[in-house]
């Protein structure tokens, strides 16, 4: 079902506008996606992330600007657009009532695949799901749901996918597993737009990044140009602190490795 | 038209069906009302209320039979609103499917949860004492306009489902709904109702469909009550299907 994908940018955005009343939220967007990278829109809260990739997925229309995704105008070939992109919400839209293996196989039987069963019991194992997999999603922690979500939007391949803020409201260790997840489908050549208001997440994943800013992008570029953008580092010597995040993955790590070797020393190897 | 409606539409069916099953406390709660009500009329109210020659449990199962449906649509109406703020509304209408599916298979869902309860219901005026000795042809006429009138209501309930803003508002356009068979034929003789009032209850679509349905359990002719009755039912059902697309297309825009 997957569409031909096309030469030039997996999704190509241009002077992209949108109010709401009075309110504009988007005042002149533009930016290109390369195929197979994985594209970092960063921004606050209400900076205008959500409403660029609802527009991207075809759930509301632009006032101004053109948008295309795999080639296709979202305006004017919205069906095509459909055919070529997955789209995981910025709040976990899995079904609480089905299973996880019922959510799977519905997507799998709505992309018309053959054999949604076997689909959806190969991602249950690829994402550690397996044993929860029979039980109602509403019994499922806050990460597992993500990574549930995750799985159901790589069903069918979709050349492009949108994570609108994948990892917000997860604790560390979920966020790395999300992470993992993210990296893997970059890995294969999909192209990854994903929307995050976490530093750290961006410089982690993304290939490219673009800071949105009260409905304009100020800054686009790589890490290191990015980097570039700030006067050279000086050296200082300062000691270095542990994060609490690290403390908190050191502990929970060295539980881990305690129960494995019978040792008690924590620490990361 | 889009080629995969048929199968999109069983898909999404099969999930919301799932979902009515899983919860059968929402039939429950659907047929609890009407049952409570039929109890209350029948063994409180109706010594007191002459309704010539037919039983009580008789004369006001029609009525109850449309408040069971009109209960039953609000969570016709929660269902889909869940759908949409939750987010899995719009997760469907990004893929490449039917899109329209969504909205069929929570009619279809409606039509089905509808249809259990109001068999509940029966079964309860049944070991009341309700009796009829309706032939095969009039029990498929009272099950069509049924049918119609729970497709009407279901379109209705379509409209707050896709654009209430909180849970209650939601489920809230469904009381007026419940309570107006009591301004009709439904459970007292209209005749007895002063002026201003009885105008109100036999212009209203309740009367005449109450009075379609009584007619056909006891066998007696239906006269122009059934073609006021077909003529309600349609004509809400398009005027809410036009609003409810209208909501739908506002909603994806």
């Amino acid at each position: 079902m997957t569409a031909q994908s096309i030469a030039g940018p997996a999704i190509r955005v241009q002077g992209l506008k949108k109010s709401y009343g009075k309110l504009e939220v988007l005042r002149g967007v533009d930016f290109d996606v390369a195929p197979g990278s994985i594209f970092a829109l960063l921004g606050s809260n209400g900076a205008g992330k959500t409403t660029t990739v609802r527009i991207l997925a075809t759930l509301l229309k632009a006032d101004a600007g053109t948008a295309s995704v795999n080639g296709f105008d979202v305006a004017t070939h919205p069906a095509d657009v459909r055919e070529s992109i997955s789209l995981t919400g910025q709040f976990a839209a899995v079904d609480e009532i089905l299973s996880g293996r019922e959510n799977l196989a519905l997507v799998a039987r709505l992309r018309h695949l053959k054999d949604p069963g076997a689909i959806a019991d190969d991602l249950l194992r690829r994402f550690s799901l397996s044993e929860a997999g029979a039980r109602r999603v509403s019994t499922y922690s806050g990460g597992m749901r993500r990574r549930l979500d995750i799985a159901m939007s790589l069903i069918g391949n979709s050349p492009v996918i949108f994570l609108d803020e994948p990892t917000a409201g997860l604790d560390p260790e979920a966020r790395i597993e999300v992470w993992h997840a993210v990296k893997e489908l970059a890995g294969h050549g999909t192209t990854v737009l994903l929307t995050t208001q976490y530093l750290e997440e961006a410089e982690q994943l993304a290939d490219r990044i673009a800071i949105l800013h009260q409905g304009r992008i100020i800054v686009n570029g790589t890490l290191a140009e990015l980097k570039q953008l700030f006067p050279p580092a000086k050296v200082e010597y300062v000691e270095k602190q542990p994060t609490l995040e690290e403390i908190f993955l050191a502990v929970i790590g060295g539980i881990d490795k305690s129960e494995v070797t019978g040792t008690t020393t924590g620490g990361r190897g | 038209m889009n080629a995969y409606f048929f199968n999109d539409t069983v898909a999404l069916t099969g999930r919301t069906l799932r979902h009515v099953t899983r919860s059968m406390d929402t039939i429950i709660t659907t047929a609890i009302t009407p049952v409570a009500m039929m109890l209350m009329f029948v063994y409180v109210f109706g010594g007191a209320i002459d309704t010539g020659s037919v039983s009580y449990v008789n004369y006001m199962l029609p009525g109850i039979l449309l408040m069971t449906i009109a209960s039953g649509i609000s969570y016709t109406a929660y269902r889909l609103f869940t759908d949409v703020k939750s987010g899995i509304f719009e997760r469907f209408q990004s893929m490449p499917i039917a899109r329209s599916g969504v909205l069929w298979a929570h009619v279809v869902t409606s039509l089905v949860a509808n249809l259990i309860a109001l068999v509940l219901v029966v079964g309860v005026a049944v070991l009341m004492g309700f009796r009829s000795g309706a032939g095969v042809s009039a029990w498929l006429a009272v099950a069509g306009i049924l049918f119609l009138f729970t497709l009407a209501l279901t379109w209705l309930a379509v409209i707050p489902g896709l654009s209430a803003s909180s849970v209650e508002g939601a489920g809230a356009f469904a009381y007026p709904l419940i309570f107006l068979p009591f301004v009709s034929s439904a459970f007292v003789p209209t005749k007895t109702m002063p002026g201003p009032v009885r105008w109100f209850a036999e212009h209203q679509p309740v009367t005449s469909i109450v009075n379609t349905i009584r007619n056909l359990f006891a066998q007696q002719p239906v006269g122009d009550d059934i073609w006021t009755a077909l003529a309600w039912c349609v004509g809400i059902l398009v005027v809410a299907y036009i609003f409810a697309m209208a909501a739908y297309r506002r909603k994806i825009a």
